[in-house]
């Protein structure tokens, strides 16, 4: 009996001195918290050295930390100080925490696209300590970007855009590594570079280059985080991830070219872009830390004019299909040899609408031939088939613009104003790039317009051969 | 059948006034007492289709690069061309979207 109870006395003993040391470490912990505080860029704790559990190499590869380590705490062997003090928000979520962050810092991630939804994804992730970023993109910044890809200052307009958007991330985060890939993905240089990531985010603006990443990441076992946004609308969702579908499995075959809308020709709202690539780089924090349940098997369907948001349920991965089924003969080999371009009938890139060529040459003039007729008094009637609200943007005067959706049943119109126009006047059909142009010809000549003639590449080349005052939009 | 048919990622354009939302009254087909998706296709491209109906159907389906949805649900788990539509269903047309 009196054994256990010296016993007893001896655990109390100890006890007492363990909570008085706590008190002691707590107290330590508090005042270099403080210091920490009032000293952002400074390392405070000179003093205290002794006191201070060394960093056991838990620099997650960031190169902050690892030139602070010595000076950070690892309060459980957690994560250093410079680190806790700038992702403290975060660790203060009790569904995020230490380990959330810890696995952002350790995860890489690719952003395809530095465009209009590649900016706030890069901008997000480099904000919020993840390990390292990669940023692919082969294009240059140009001034009708700005608008939307926000990552882009004026001053980088004609630069790379993975120089000016991994230029912005290191400002705002000079601790992550920022790797710059400035090439167009391909499939001779996709496999090479995915990779070397854990996660891909498709950033993207084409068809052609949908299909490659996502039947890249099926190869490299990658989820894909992907997001579009056209006009007013975006979608988002979580493809090759916890049983979700590839994009193959939810659309075998591509869409036909007609169907492919451009940003280039129907335009974009700036923020519908910004919403969707926060959006993405949400899941993809989603995705590297395990937080959160990901948009995988759902998508997220936003619809800005009306304000709003509806997640639907997607089928699950097709046993059947030809990339990810279980009887998928698709190899790494089969990739770097697939013709997209030639897939999907589009081009990798969302600047070049493919061009028709529909009428034989004697229904054509080019623009500077149209300016001599011009110059030479010639009669005629310039026809502009452009839909209003782009002839609202800039036209040639004097023309009359008759959108070819409506030219059917504005014919009397046209006649009204050839009529008036005097004895034999040509008809001089002309659109913005060439294209409608040509259909509109075709049209007119069936309906007896037999000497009607369209502008060689529109008022694009209008610009560039004759007039280059003229707006370029 | 009162059907609300919404359209969308650019598909609104081949509708009258590219209205996006259609309340819409669909009659089974003679014999039958309910409307399959099928059937809904067919009518939705002879009474709602304005133009370039190959920009909506291609075949007996819709053309690809359409997801359909049944209340929210991709139309592949309810049984594609054969779903039974219900009373007061919502069915989404939605082209895939390829910008950014
Ligand atoms: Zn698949």
């Amino acid at each position: 009996m009196g054994g256990g109870g010296g016993r007893r006395e001896a655990i109390e003993r100890e006890l007492h001195k363990l909570r008085a040391e706590r008190e002691e470490l707590d107290g330590r912990i508090r005042l270099l918290e403080s210091q920490l505080e009032a000293e952002p860029a400074g390392v405070g704790g000179e003093g205290e050295g002794e006191g201070v559990v060394p960093v056991v190499g838990s620099c997650d590869g960031s190169v902050g930390c690892q030139s602070r380590g010595r000076n950070g705490f690892t309060p459980n062997g957690g994560l250093p100080a410079d680190m806790i003090y700038r992702y403290s928000r975060h660790l203060l979520l009790p569904d995020f925490g230490v380990e959330g962050q810890r696995k952002l810092s350790q995860s890489s991630i690719l952003v395809v696209g530095a465009g209009g939804l590649g900016s706030p994804v890069a901008l997000y992730l480099a904000a919020c300590g993840v390990g390292c970023l990669g940023i692919v993109d082969g294009d240059d910044v140009e001034l009708n970007n700005l608008h939307r890809q926000i990552i882009h200052k004026e001053s980088y307009v004609g630069q790379p855009k993975v120089k000016s958007a991994a230029d912005a991330c290191r400002e705002i985060n000079s601790s992550i590594k920022v790797v710059e890939h400035h090439h167009t993905l391909k499939p001779c240089n996709a496999l090479e570079i995915v990779q070397k990531y854990d996660i891909v985010v498709d950033a993207t603006d084409n068809l052609p280059t949908r299909y490659m990443i996502s039947d890249c990441c099926v190869l490299l076992k990658k989820p894909l985080v992907s997001g579009a946004a056209l006009g007013l609308e975006g979608q988002l969702t979580v493809y090759h991830h916890n049983g979700s579908p590839c994009y193959r499995c939810l659309f075998p075959s591509p869409p036909p070219v007609a169907a492919c809308q451009r940003c280039s020709d129907s335009g974009v709202l700036g923020v519908v872009p910004g919403v969707i690539g926060c959006l993405q780089a949400l899941e993809a924090i989603k995705v590297a830390t395990a937080v959160g349940e990901p948009l995988c098997g759902r998508m997220l369907l936003f619809d800005a004019l009306s304000a709003r948001i509806r997640i639907v349920k997607l089928r699950g991965s097709s046993p059947d299909c030809t990339i990810c089924g279980k009887n998928s003969a698709f190899t790494e080999q089969d990739f770097q040899k697939f013709d997209y371009e030639n897939f999907t009938q589009s081009p990798m890139s969302d600047k070049t609408a493919p061009s028709v060529n529909l009428l034989p040459e004697s229904a054509r003039i080019t623009c500077r031939d149209y300016k001599k007729m011009v110059d030479n008094g010639e009669p005629h009637i310039l026809l502009d088939v452009r839909p209003m609200h782009h002839f609202q943007i800039a036209s040639i005067s004097p023309s009359l613009n008759i959108p070819l959706s409506v030219l059917e049943e504005k014919l009397p119109t046209l006649e009204a104003s050839l009529k008036k126009a005097g004895a034999a006047p040509a008809l001089v059909v002309l659109c913005r790039r060439g294209n409608d142009s040509q259909r509109a010809v075709r049209f007119l000549r069936e309906k007896g317009f037999a000497s009607a003639k369209d502008i060689i590449g529109g008022l694009q080349a209008w610009g560039q051969d004759v007039d280059p005052d003229f707006p370029v939009y | 059948m009162h059907l609300t048919l919404e359209f969308g990622g650019g598909l609104e354009l081949l509708l009258e006034n590219s209205t996006k939302v259609h309340k819409v009254e669909v009659p089974p087909k003679d014999g039958q007492a309910t409307v399959t998706m099928r059937g809904l296709l067919t009518w939705v491209k002879d009474s709602l289709i304005k133009e370039r109906p190959e920009m909506f159907v291609k075949g007996d389906s819709v053309r690809p690069g359409v997801l359909v949805l049944i209340n929210d649900c991709d139309w592949e788990l309810c049984g594609g061309l054969d779903a039974e539509l219900e009373e007061k269903d919502v069915v989404v047309f939605i082209s895939t979207l390829h910008g950014g």
